[in-house]
């Protein structure tokens, strides 16, 4: 049986030791009541919740999945007890305003605690991870009377929410879009149109369902400045804020898919509903983009997720499988066969699943941390939290996901035919991890996104912002003996960056498609500094730790003997990156579209 | 009626338990600590009285280091109305954790004094015997039902073979059996409130007891491992290794 167990003292190694929350929790206004220790008693209590409630659904999930009748959806079984618990325990709360009947903690702290629900269930964790979704829309742009109405009932959890952009014919190009939003003579407005695809957009685990939708107004310019932003419930409310009438949106069926089996992904068919203008009119994408970076740190967050997933499963089974002897002669030779930790190959996929997961997680919470200080700040922090976002979330998103897939793709590999068969999970957890490089921006999407718009069109300075962060970290520890090796590969790598990025920029100044041809390689090598700068922090905070004196020799030595796989074997990957992301886009477009296939027709 | 509940910090259920290399001791450096389960389901029957109105404050307590405030801080997220640290050192034997807790009930006036019936620790199942022992009141061991009535409690308990049913006059001690009760999580603005609950810490000093020792622990070892198993070649062979090696079978 798979089975998940909070990795409590990871993420308090990278949030206490290496991020210093605690000193960052000092310094944020509203941050007072998260103190180490009340940390630590939320972390051990939704380390429970993930553990023994939310862990021994995620396989029903997958089997069950969710049933479709009459347009009603069914989630599996155990799925609405488990959301009733959430919700007494008052979990929806944690990082919403007082004000709203939330408990004002950071976004980071709600984070870790997302972190764990996320990993034990992703299928679960993503119908209040919509809500999420929803509420902070609402917050930033509602008005106080759609906050008392809707927000309310969201942070208290008793209402989950949605997000409805995709159509059938546009998912990435949103400025194609056709639903219609008519104005009404009582203020409100009228939506009509399709939207696929919408996740928890139906079932049965709530009494209100608020969707977040986009759609045009009669006179709205064509492209994505027409776009307007409306809140939709499933139910209408009356003026007393209780459930009314149910409103002319319904879901006309679910989809048959790959993964997240559990969770509802909803055609939604909207016949003249009432809806409500969020924000300016036209200004709908504008509103979205405001909280765009959180939820793709939430998406970037799955990576992470089924990464530990398979890290912690694949450790297991590795411990407890024999096969075949060590290449040098028997380890154990009292038993038939050695166990497979003992080969190189099985140590390299298990240690890229550690080196993945932890770095992942330095950098999600790193991320989570900055959300704190763009929401909490000074202007000035805020501005150069704003800008490390814009710069990170395309990384995070695409890097963290696609590592996240080759993870839960070498821990199903550690398992041989065992990984195949569906009662070890390992193959559940590849199949629920494929959607994550798809939905929140595909990793193509995310490296235009980065080259683009986040690196070329500021001229590089967002870039900037962060290789400086590198290079002074590595001229601050490059007098550490023990710690050089790391660092002078950090900081020629983060020059590098820089370089090739000059180079892209001026083939681009000739032909714009070299930007596209470029984006996807640029973004992975991106991605491999980004870990690298995070796995030299870790091994920098390790090696402190072990000069000092420590009673957790074993788990620092691992930080340092993680790094050093990070660097050695997996970081070369940027070579390549590197060699492919300059060749430039000759070699991508030369080809004839008909020469693509040659069939016998 | 004021409820006395008390808890204990013990090694987490889930962990696996190693002993150190000189057999002193179980190894506690840097293993998760919880709240013994037994004590989780007390403090839940105490709250489940007070949510039945039956009792009007429920008090916890733990004697230990410093440490143990945070196994005080669970009771209190899950309900609990105040707490009480006794601060001593690890390792006290169960006869000084009875003195100091009784005199604490005895301090409170507790009129029920809720035990789980042994900490998965060191597995003792006593100290809530010499609890009443001490204070020379009713007990009720392993208990699977409580229902108070009228200044009695009627306490289900488990023993082997069946159920025996006990009425009590309070004050008096009931131990926990697993049975009880299911505890709840605690809820996240629980938590946040149980950091402003008062949480007050005392001596054995100023419970005016002595807890010096009775009990030396002379060694602690892991049980045997298992030895490997290996493959016989018939039925025979098998009854034979099971009459004359494991003389399981005669
Ligand atoms: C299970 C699931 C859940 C979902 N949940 C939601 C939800 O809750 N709400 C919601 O609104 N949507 C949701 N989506 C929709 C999802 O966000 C879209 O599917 C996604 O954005 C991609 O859009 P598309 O499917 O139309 O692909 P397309 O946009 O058609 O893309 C096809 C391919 O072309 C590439 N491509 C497109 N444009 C470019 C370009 N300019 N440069 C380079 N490459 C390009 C893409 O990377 C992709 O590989 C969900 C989808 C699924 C499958």
């Amino acid at each position: 049986m798979p089975e998940y167990k909070a990795p409590l003292r990871d993420i308090k190694f990278v949030t206490e030791e290496v991020l210093d929350f605690p000193g960052h929790y000092a310094k944020l206004p509203g941050a007072e009541e998260a103190t180490p220790d009340m940390v630590s008693a939320i972390l051990e209590e939704g380390a429970k919740f993930a553990e023994r409630v939310l862990s021994p659904l995620n396989r029903v999930g997958d089997q069950q999945g969710c049933q479709f009748k009459d347009g009603v959806v069914t989630t599996p079984d155990g799925f609405k007890e488990a959301y009733q618990q959430y919700v007494e325990g008052g979990w929806p709360s944690l990082s919403h305003p007082e004000d709203m009947g939330g408990q004002g903690l950071p976004d980071s702290l709600g984070m870790m605690v997302t972190e764990m629900i996320a990993t034990s269930n992703w299928s679960w964790g993503m119908y209040p991870g919509l809500s999420h979704g929803a509420m902070n829309t609402i917050e930033l742009h509602g008005t106080d009377e759609q906050k008392q109405t809707y927000l309310t009932k969201l942070v208290s959890g008793e209402w989950t929410g949605t997000m409805c952009l995709t159509e059938p014919h546009c998912g990435t190009d949103l400025g194609m879009l056709k639903t219609k939003a008519e104005p009404q003579d009582d203020g409100s407005y009228a939506i009509t149109g399709t939207k696929i695809f919408i996740s928890a957009g139906e079932h049965d685990m709530a009494d209100n369902i608020v969707h977040i939708v986009l759609a045009r107004l009669p006179d709205a310019p064509a492209g994505t400045k027409g776009i307007s932003l409306f809140i939709v419930p499933k139910h209408n409310v009356d003026a007393s804020g209780e459930i009314a009438d149910r409103n002319q949106v319904s879901c006309g069926s679910i989809e048959h898919k790959m993964g997240i089996h559990g969770n509802a992904t909803c055609v939604m068919n909207f016949d003249g509903a009432k809806a409500f203008l969020i924000g300016e009119a036209n200004r709908g994408l504008n509103c979205m983009f405001t909280f765009m970076n959180t939820a793709r740190i939430g998406t970037a967050l799955q990576g992470l997720a089924h990464a530990e997933w398979a890290l912690q499963n694949s450790v297991a089974y590795a411990k407890d499988r024999l096969q075949m002897r060590a290449l040098s002669g028997a380890k154990s030779p009292e038993k038939p066969a050695d166990s497979i930790m003992v080969h190189p190959d099985v140590r390299r996929m298990l240690l890229t699943q550690k080196a993945f997961a932890e770095g992942g997680r330095a950098l999600i919470h790193y991320c989570s941390m900055l959300v704190d200080t763009t929401k909490k700040g000074t202007a000035d922090e805020k501005a150069e939290a704003d800008e490390l976002m814009s710069l990170l979330t395309p990384i995070a998103k695409a890097f963290l996901t696609e590592t996240g897939f080759e993870s839960a793709n070498q821990g199903l590999q550690v398992f041989g035919g065992h990984g195949f068969i569906a009662e070890w999970g390992m193959e559940q957890n590849v199949r629920d991890c494929r959607i994550s490089m798809l939905y929140e921006g595909t990793t193509g999407i995310q490296a235009l996104d980065l080259l683009g718009r986040k690196v070329l069109m500021t001229q590089g300075a967002t870039l900037r912002r962060f290789t400086k962060i590198i290079h002074k970290f590595c001229k601050e520890h490059k007098g550490n003996k023990r710690l050089k090796p790391y660092m002078t590969a950090l900081d020629k790598l983060n020059s590098e960056w820089g370089d090739v990025t000059l180079k892209i920029g001026m083939k681009a100044m000739r032909n714009k498609e070299e930007v596209g041809a470029a984006s996807v390689d640029y973004l992975m090598f991106s991605g491999y500094v980004v870990l690298a700068y995070f796995w030299a922090r870790m091994a920098a905070v390790a090696q402190t730790k072990l000069d000092e004196g420590t009673d957790e020799v074993a788990f620092y030595t691992a930080k340092l003997q993680t790094a050093t796989f990070y660097y050695e074997r997996i970081l070369p990957r940027t070579r390549a990156h590197a060699d492919a992301m300059l060749s430039g886009a000759d070699n991508l477009l030369a080809m004839d579209e008909d020469s693509f296939v040659f069939l016998n027709a | 009626m004021k409820i006395l509940v008390s808890v204990k910090r013990v090694i987490d259920y889930n962990v696996k338990v190693r002993v150190k290399s000189d057999n002193t001791a179980v190894d506690l450096t840097n293993v998760k600590m919880s709240m013994n389960p037994f004590c989780e389901i007390a403090v839940e029957e105490a709250i489940r009285l007070k949510e039945k109105g039956i009792a009007t404050e429920v008090v916890v307590v733990s004697v230990g280091t410093k440490s143990c405030q945070e196994t005080l801080r669970t009771a209190l997220a899950l309900g609990a109305d105040r707490a009480i640290q006794v601060d001593t050192e690890d390792g006290l034997d169960s006869l000084g954790v009875a003195k100091l807790l009784a005199k604490v009930a005895q301090n409170e006036a507790a009129d029920l004094i809720i035990m789980g019936k042994q900490s998965i620790d060191s597995d003792n199942n006593q100290t809530g015997q010499m609890v009443a022992a001490l204070l020379d009141y009713p007990q009720a061991t392993f208990a699977s039902d409580v229902v108070i009535e009228n200044g009695e409690a009627q306490v289900t308990r488990e023993i082997d073979g069946g159920l025996q049913t006990l009425s009590i006059t309070l004050p008096a001690v009931v131990t926990t059996d697993l049975r009880l009760n299911e505890p709840r999580f605690a809820s996240l603005p629980n938590i946040m409130k149980a950091k402003r609950k008062p949480l007050e810490v005392i001596t054995p000093a100023d419970l005016g007891i002595d807890v010096g020792s009775n009990v030396s622990v002379i060694a602690v070892a892991p049980p045997a491992e298992r030895a490997g198993g290996v493959k016989v070649g018939s039925v025979a062979e098998l009854v034979d290794k099971l009459k004359n090696e494991a003389k399981v079978v005669s």
